[in-house]
């Protein structure tokens, strides 16, 4: 029996980026609203047919803010702040809602400045009576980097991966960046040079370490006949699933496991596939080490296994798990929340529009968002070519 | 430090941590410990995580862990903390895991850590550990 989520099914029938980069012409709602137009026009729709809404980081009441400024009356809004992964737990909240008869088209958008307003935070404020600011601030753990430097140092220790094992990861995202002309970054990276970039937090160096630029995206997520005049190919929602864990990082009862073990087991569950049978795979690729623990929690290879699994170059362009392929947050973009991009680049492999970095004949494709600090959420979206 | 200082008015407690806070003008480590079923937690909260039970009690913790992770900061993040220095995870021997730093050049994971204080200027001394000797 299929999943009641799942039962009358729910497509992603549009997907853009805003502009990327450094965007200095644009507002982020102006960036929003480029994006949202293109996306609603593969779809053949038009904003006048939103009447959902989903957004995050887009200021106090941010749907409220977005739907003005879009003028839409959603009957159905959300501005949940699950840091980067918002937009795959979005998607999965979008399902549900239109499985429930909520909604019928829902538009999920996001776009930063970041880069341009050099606004990004680097730890709580000393004294604004938070716990961050009474037990994190006063050690000078830096805001995300201290909390993951602390994950993969612990996940080092415990499991032996290595360096090399860690800069595999940002060689393949590069590799594939160098086949997309939006990436940021294209230039040709290797282990060594990776090995030889400055350590911020140990084992943590610069170019283990997302890019910072502007950027976002908007997703429109409906049933097929919602989009009967689509100029682009729908791709099906099979399975979506989400967690959240600790805030704080001394919370964390075990620093190499993250809240993708349920999300994960749930999406892949709602979409009867296994991780065998996945032909992309877009990881939340903040930091290197974030993707051998994404490997081993959604169940590509066994725990403390993800080191082995990926120094063969299997997620480089021609490996047998293409992943990152935008060239992912460390080489193409990282607009402080990362999750929408996953979303559009699985889209556009499963579309087979993916152009230089095309992964041939991509039919299941999975998005997974993480956000907060060390892995505090994750989303799991599994699609599929219809 | 007088006795009716109030940390909450300076944003370095709420009325939840005050105790905390206050035990840390004394130099004492202390974490809340579950009457009914015993457990220790930290940071604190108004009822057991383990058993939700609502009676819980300040306690002195004896000061000394395990490291559980380690990192060494080499980039500016705080005005107050030149780079580079040890910033960790401590399981005190109750139980409950710690963020701190370590006042050592160098340390590892698993390395016996003792609490210290640090002093700081109008606000409780902060709790932080050495290497243990021996």
């Amino acid at each position: 029996m299929p999943h009641i989520l799942t039962a009358s099914p729910v497509y992603i029938v549009g997907a853009a980026e805003t502009p990327l980069g450094k965007v200095l012409d644009q507002s982020e709602l102006s960036m929003v609203a480029l994006a949202a137009k293109e996306a609603l026009g593969e779809a053949g729709l038009g904003l006048r047919d939103v009447d959902a809404l989903f957004t995050n980081y887009m200021g106090e009441e941010g749907s409220v803010q977005l739907g003005e400024y879009l003028g839409v009356r959603p009957r159905y809004a959300e501005s949940s702040d699950m840091g980067g992964a918002s937009f795959e737990f979005f998607v999965h909240h979008a399902m549900t809602a239109i499985a429930t008869g909520r909604c019928d088209v829902a538009l999920i958008a996001y776009a930063s400045r970041q880069r341009s307003r050099r606004n990004r935070k680097k730890a709580a404020a000393a004294l604004d009576g938070s716990l961050s600011a009474q037990f994190e601030t006063p050690y000078g753990i830096h805001f995300p980097i201290g909390h993951y430097a602390l994950s993969a140092a612990r996940y080092m220790h415990q499991y032996g991966a290595t360096p090399e094992h860690l800069a595999e990861i940002a060689v393949a995202a590069r590799q594939w960046a160098g086949l997309n002309p939006k990436a940021w970054v294209r230039d040709p990276l290797t282990i060594e040079e990776v090995m030889a970039s400055p350590m911020l937090c140990d084992p943590l160096r610069k170019l283990d370490c997302c890019l910072v630029t502007d950027g976002g995206g908007a997703i429109v997520v409906a049933r097929k006949d919602r989009a009967r005049d689509a100029a682009k190919r729908p791709v099906r929602v099979l399975g979506a699933g989400e967690s959240h864990v600790q805030w704080h990082v001394a919370q964390c009862p075990d620093l190499t496991v993250t809240p993708g073990v349920a999300s994960g087991r749930e999406a892949f569950a709602m979409a009867g596939v296994k991780p065998g049978d996945v032909d992309v795979f877009e990881p939340y690729d903040n930091f290197t080490h974030a993707v051998l623990l994404y490997l081993e929690d959604l169940g590509f290879c066994g725990k403390g296994e993800a080191g082995a699994f990926v120094s063969e170059g299997r997620l480089r362009p021609g490996g047998s798990l293409p992943s990152m392929t935008s060239g992912g947050g460390l080489s193409y973009c990282h607009p402080g929340a990362l999750g929408i991009l996953l979303l559009i680049e699985a889209v556009r492999q499963l579309r087979g529009e993916a152009g230089d970095r095309q992964v041939p004949g991509a039919e299941i494709a999975v998005a997974h968002g993480t956000g907060g600090l060390a892995f505090s959420t994750a989303s799991t979206v599994v699609l599929a070519r219809d | 430090m007088t006795d009716n200082l109030s940390f909450s008015d300076l944003g370095a407690a709420d009325p939840t941590t005050e105790p905390f806070w206050q035990a840390c003008v004394e130099r004492r480590l202390t974490v809340q410990r579950c009457t009914a079923c015993g457990s220790h937690q930290f940071y604190p909260r108004p009822f057991c995580l383990s058993c939700e039970a609502t009676e819980l009690e300040w306690v002195g913790a004896k000061g000394s862990g395990t490291i559980y992770s380690l990192t060494t900061v080499r980039m500016p993040v705080s005005e107050d903390l030149a780079p580079p220095y040890l910033l960790a995870l401590v399981d005190l021997d109750e139980g409950p895991r710690l963020l701190t730093n370590i006042e050592a050049e160098s340390a590892g994971i698993g390395d016996r850590v003792t609490v210290a204080w640090r002093r700081r200027d109008g606000l409780p001394p902060l709790p932080v550990f050495r290497l243990s000797a021996g």
